[in-house]
């Protein structure tokens, strides 16, 4: 024990010093900027205000949140519908297909998703793939408008999003214990009812992580809605990183950075109690 | 007899290349106690999940109350199971594991709740309804197992090695509760287990299985005392072997060279003069004579030997003995306050003693190899 003790020493240090220089300070700058007063040199002057927030109050902003709140949940109940099933699939399929099929899901991260996103744009715009396609099969007789469209945002945000809820969903599933739908079987139960009263609660963990990993970047996800949506739609990532690029108010970008961050907090903190709760009780 | 209550016919199964079933043929009476007995992979399970509906056979027939089965999926079965691993609902408190049942049934409000605390009363839980099955002891989960299944009063109860998990004293409790709690339902019970034990002491009946036949059909009396085949003989209870030879035949009686020495013994084969056979004696059926007991008359048909291990086991004392001729025979010596001599049991290793059997104890079957 003793002659680890060094090696444990530095482990906990090189996390401690990650997470303080990497997560802690920037974070904190952040909040510590979001109280300060915008100035005409500098990017901030040490003047203490919450007129940064109060900003934030106008309906406008509130607009640009709800859109966003909308966006995020809309791709993550599309996510969920379609990870879902997948992941179901994927636990059903033979045990030596499952590596290769979970490599497929995870095989677009080694691509940066802006140049993914920029495939997707290639794909949608007026001359692109899917229009020529359909125009060459005489599906259609003129180009549809699908680029710069909030359907284009939605469909990009779930392709780029997909993963991380498959994922989740896919450990839970598999961990689903297949002699409790036996169980459910031989009690009486029809495939709605299992599904109903005993996959989707014992998945119900996976359910709320895929769904956390899918809003929570939703919510801030900006390049996305400026590449496929023309950036017609104001959201949160995109107000935020254009008061620091362009409008050069670091104050008011802070303070609703600062606020998105408190929103995800509050969900992630619902997650840990609700994981706890479902937790409680089990073997 | 009344018609039976489960009749499985020809039946065969198998996975891949691995026949798990070789036209099995089976009835069960109503009310019955009928236990699955044999080893690991003797197709004692997939039986009973012929029985659930979650396996489908390759040939043959299984009639429940006279219903053919084939069509039948495991939910619309009057057939419930123990499983296991017990496979309770996590999620679910007690209540609500047992109410499962019901509630698909349509059972609602008052008459739920009656029946599952009726339920829960019977398995001795109604303390613990709200808990969930994480909350409970091996043995309670055990019980909440049984009861979501007897809940729905099925026709047959399916009990697959349900006591395999609890540690010996609780097992040996569990044992005589279901016994009870079977009378008490007149449920018929399709028990499985490996542990020849259990299979005794609760069955009605006994089938004993090997590699997917069955083996024997009968009470767990003449499961241990005739055994129809060495399988039987070896898988249910102790027993040693002595290879010998028939020498003069007047059936039921026949005379049998064990080494030196020629019995005459009665067996319900029938055999020729020359045929090899195997006679298997019970440990607890050998007798030891201690090198001053017995005149030389009686030691004429005794054979010599010497103690190789003494197992002391409180109630009796099991000796490994070793005959001059190079058998080793296991026997069991009960402590008896009748029998003075015997009653001192302190035999020690490398003790010379004489062995004989009471005769018409042992059970002569045709050699196998």
């Amino acid at each position: 024990m003793r002659i680890r003790e060094p090696f444990k020493l530095i482990a906990i240090g090189a996390l401690w010093f990650w997470l303080i220089a990497f997560a802690l300070l920037p974070n904190l700058l952040v909040a510590v900027a979001s109280v300060l007063t915008r100035g005409d040199n500098e990017f901030v002057v040490f003047t203490l205000t919450l007129s940064s927030y109060r900003r934030l109050l106008d309906p406008l902003y509130l607009d640009v949140l709800l859109d966003s709140l909308w966006l995020a949940a809309a791709t993550t109940a599309l996510c969920l519908l379609l990870g879902y099933p997948f992941a179901y699939l994927l636990t059903r399929s033979p045990v030596r297909w499952r590596p290769l099929l979970l490599l497929l899901v995870i095989v677009p991260f080694w691509t940066s998703s802006l140049v993914r996103t920029y495939a997707i744009m290639i794909v949608l715009k007026t001359q692109g793939l899917l229009n020529q396609t359909l125009l060459g099969l005489g599906l259609i007789a003129e180009p549809l408008e699908l680029l710069y469209t909030e359907s284009a945002v939605i469909l990009g945000m779930l392709y780029t999003l997909l993963p991380f809820m498959i994922l989740p969903l896919y450990a839970a599933l598999e961990k689903l214990d297949p002699r409790l739908i036996e169980a459910a079987r031989d009690l009486g139960a029809g495939k709605i009812t299992i599904f109903l009263r005993i996959v989707i609660p014992l998945t119900l963990p996976g359910i709320i992580a895929g769904s956390l990993l899918t809003f929570l970047p939703g919510l801030g996800m900006f390049y996305v809605a400026d590449l496929l949506g023309g950036a017609k739609t104001l959201l949160v990532g995109n107000l935020i990183r254009d008061q620091f690029l362009s409008a050069r108010d670091w104050p008011f970008g802070a303070a609703a950075s600062v606020l998105l961050t408190l929103l995800m907090g509050l969900l992630l903190w619902a997650y840990y109690l609700s994981a706890r709760r479902a937790n409680r009780g089990l073997p | 007899m009344s018609e039976p209550v489960i009749e499985l016919r020809n039946i065969s199964k198998t996975y891949g290349a691995n026949t798990v079933l070789h036209n099995v043929g089976l009835q069960v009476e109503s009310g019955e106690f009928l236990t699955l007995l044999g080893p690991s992979g003797c197709g004692k399970t997939t039986i009973l999940r012929l029985l659930a509906g979650f396996e489908k056979a390759d040939r043959g027939e299984i009639y429940i109350g006279g219903q053919d089965m084939r069509v039948l999926p495991p939910e619309a079965r009057h057939v419930n199971t123990v499983f296991q691993s017990y496979a309770l609902f996590p999620h679910l408190t007690v209540f609500e594991n047992v109410a499962f049942g019901p509630r698909l049934k349509g059972v609602r409000g008052g008459a739920l709740r009656e029946q599952v605390a009726d339920v829960l009363r019977m398995v001795k839980l109604e303390e613990f309804a709200q808990r969930k099955p994480g909350q409970l002891s091996g043995g309670q989960q055990q019980r909440v197992a049984i009861a979501r299944a007897v809940i729905n009063q099925p026709r047959v109860l399916l009990l697959d090695e349900p006591l395999s998990a609890l540690d010996y004293k609780l097992r040996k409790a569990m044992q005589i509760e279901l016994k009870q709690l079977q009378r008490r339902l007149g449920i018929t019970f399709i028990f499985v287990t490996h542990d020849q034990e259990e299979a005794l002491s609760m069955s009605d009946r006994v089938a004993v299985m090997n590699a997917g036949r069955i083996e024997q059909l009968g009470t767990p009396r003449q499961i241990y005392e005739t055994p129809d085949n060495l399988f039987v003989a070896r898988f249910v209870g102790e027993i040693n072997t002595l290879q010998g030879q028939v020498i003069a035949v007047a059936p039921p009686r026949y005379d049998i060279r064990l080494h030196d020495r020629v019995f005459n013994l009665k067996s319900q084969y029938a055999f020729a003069v020359g045929d090899p056979v195997s006679v298997l004696v019970r440990p607890e059926d050998l007798r030891i004579w201690r090198e001053h007991e017995g005149s030389d008359e009686e030691r004429a048909h005794l054979f010599p030997a010497a103690v190789e291990e003494v197992v002391y086991k409180g109630s009796m004392v099991d000796l490994i003995i070793r005959l001059d001729q190079g058998d080793l025979l296991s026997t069991t010596q009960f402590f008896n306050e009748d029998d003075a001599a015997i009653m001192n049991l302190d035999f020690r290793v490398g003790e010379r003693v004489f062995v004989d059997w009471v005769h018409d104890w042992e059970v002569i079957l045709p050699h196998e190899d």
